[in-house]
């Protein structure tokens, strides 16, 4: 509702929101790995409030680009799908779930955290292609913190297929490395300007009174390995510096979530 | 496909299938409702290992006018299968199949509605398959009813989707994904309150009539297990005597 737009505004210059969290406080944050048991080579749903996102690792066999041919691939998809808000519309991704994959994709190749030369399987040939596919089923804001949190903890429940190499095809039913090759763990917060105050975790009723977002992915070392910028105000040097620095201390908890 | 057909014992000495159920059985299923927050209604339904989501918005609106129906409620329905709901990840967008299968859906639940009540209004309602093990049209079409009741829809009755189809030369209950990619045949019926109107129909396969009245008899009466399950899980959510 629009209607709450300024108050809104009002209260986060107080320090106070609708909901009567803190500024900083993020909603119940569930993580459940192996949630698409049977056909997902990875899976895992996770819901911030009353926002769920399940995300599914899937892997085929495809040539390699030929600038690195010794490297596996990613593919990263998102589905806003219509029951997930009245307003997302069937069809072909729009904006939002483009951007949405994008800076989750994003977050997880510049961190290098799945090893992609352990999914080579025949240099120049043939090399291990993971999608990972987020859908999206209900939206109530922070889509990008749950989106990346799925992908990695779905990265970190999933397996490797066995490749047949006399079909040319994988075998589904046998496991090629029971871990997902990783090397780091990307994990990514969003801090949201309302007004001139900082506030993180925002559900769909925030983010309509939102002026400006940043995005920010780190790694276990603390390391900015993806930043996206949203929103249609601007930001200041003190704002952008506040937001990294929130994000570090807001992703901890997400490991800890994750059992690192 | 280079895979040879191999030769299953669709019912063994023990008349168990290969999931060790009877003919006549069922597989395990679970329904729950009012499993999302934004949709006016939802359910997600699982029938063994395969999953589906159903979620209905309205009635409302619709637009753009020429879609409008002067004397009742216009339904819009999505079919759609998530990537990762296959073995081989499924690509994303509606491809024919899913098309046709909305289609479908739309057409066993219209019966079942008082769309009469909402003229030029719109239905949107959609069906997400987050996991597929054969029986995806049918389970989503159950989901779909309850998805409909949870957002207080007005109805005649609640539709209950199930198949059968013949394995070897077994009639079967609700085949699974393995018995219907190599099966003989799969017939999905759905009927209206566990009863004798059929609302969905669909075959493929090569059949005597004898076996398909087989099907469909035995279908009927999976969809009024499954209408007893679906009173349950609204019972569960609202309460009220039985």
């Amino acid at each position: 509702m629009k209607l709450n737009t300024d108050t809104i505004k009002e209260m986060a210059e107080d320090g106070e929101r609708l909901d009567g969290r803190d500024l900083d406080e993020y909603r119940e944050v569930k993580v459940e790995q192996d949630y698409i048991p049977t056909t997902a080579q990875g899976s895992a749903k996770v819901s911030i409030g009353d926002t769920q996102v399940i995300v599914g690792i899937s892997f085929d066999v495809e040539s390699p680009y030929p600038d690195r041919p010794n490297s596996g691939t990613i593919v990263t998809n998102a589905e806003l799908a219509p029951m997930a808000d009245r307003e997302f519309e069937s069809g072909p991704p729009q904006e939002a779930g483009v951007e949405l994959a994008r800076v989750v994709d994003r977050g997880i190749r510049e961190s290098e955290a799945i090893d992609l030369e352990a999914l080579c399987i025949e240099e120049g040939e043939k090399v291990y292609t993971a999608f990972i596919d987020v859908h999206i089923l209900n939206n109530d804001g922070n889509l990008l913190d749950a989106s990346a949190l799925g992908a990695i903890a779905a990265l970190r429940d999933g397996y490797v297929p066995a490749y047949d190499e006399e079909e040319d095809e994988l075998d589904h039913d046998k496991v090629g490395m029971d871990k997902i090759p990783m090397n780091k763990v990307p994990v990514t917060a969003t801090g949201r300007k309302i007004g001139d105050t900082i506030v993180w975790d925002t559900d769909r009723e925030e983010e309509e009174a939102l002026g400006a977002r940043l995005t920010v992915t780190v790694t276990e070392e603390d390391q900015v390995v993806a930043m996206q910028k949203g929103g249609r105000e601007t930001m200041t040097e003190e704002d952008i510096s506040q937001v990294i620095e929130g994000a570090k201390k807001q992703t901890k908890k997400f490991r800890n979530l994750l059992g690192e | 496909m280079s895979k040879q057909k191999q030769e299953v014992e669709w019912v063994d000495e023990n008349n168990e299938r290969v999931d060790g159920r009877k003919v006549d059985e069922l597989r395990e299923t679970k329904m729950e409702v009012g499993v999302l927050e934004e949709a006016d209604g939802s359910a997600m339904v699982e029938v063994g290992n395969t999953r589906v989501i159903a979620s209905v918005f309205g009635p409302q609106d619709l637009h753009p006018a020429h879609l409008q129906e002067s004397d009742r409620a216009v339904i819009k329905m999505r079919y759609n299968m998530a990537p990762f709901s296959v073995d081989d990840r499924m690509q994303p967008g509606p491809n024919r199949r899913a098309k046709e299968i909305g289609l479908v859906a739309k057409r066993a639940l219209e019966p079942a509605l008082e769309l009469e009540q909402f003229p030029t209004a719109g239905i949107d309602i959609s069906m997400e398959v987050i996991e597929s093990d054969g029986g995806t049209r049918a389970t989503g079409i159950t989901a779909a009813s309850l998805a409909l009741a949870d957002a207080g829809m007005p109805m005649k009755g609640l539709v209950s989707s199930c198949a059968a189809g013949v394995v070897g030369d077994h009639v079967v209950l609700d085949v699974n994904g393995k018995e219907d990619k190599e099966g003989n045949a799969d017939i999905p019926i759905a009927t209206i309150n566990g009863g004798g109107d059929v609302s969905l129909l669909q075959m493929d396969g090569d059949l005597t009539q004898e076996q398909v009245e087989e099907c469909v008899a035995l279908a009927k009466e999976g969809c009024a297990d499954l209408h007893e399950q679906q009173r349950e899980a609204l019972l569960r959510t609202y309460g009220g005597e039985e």
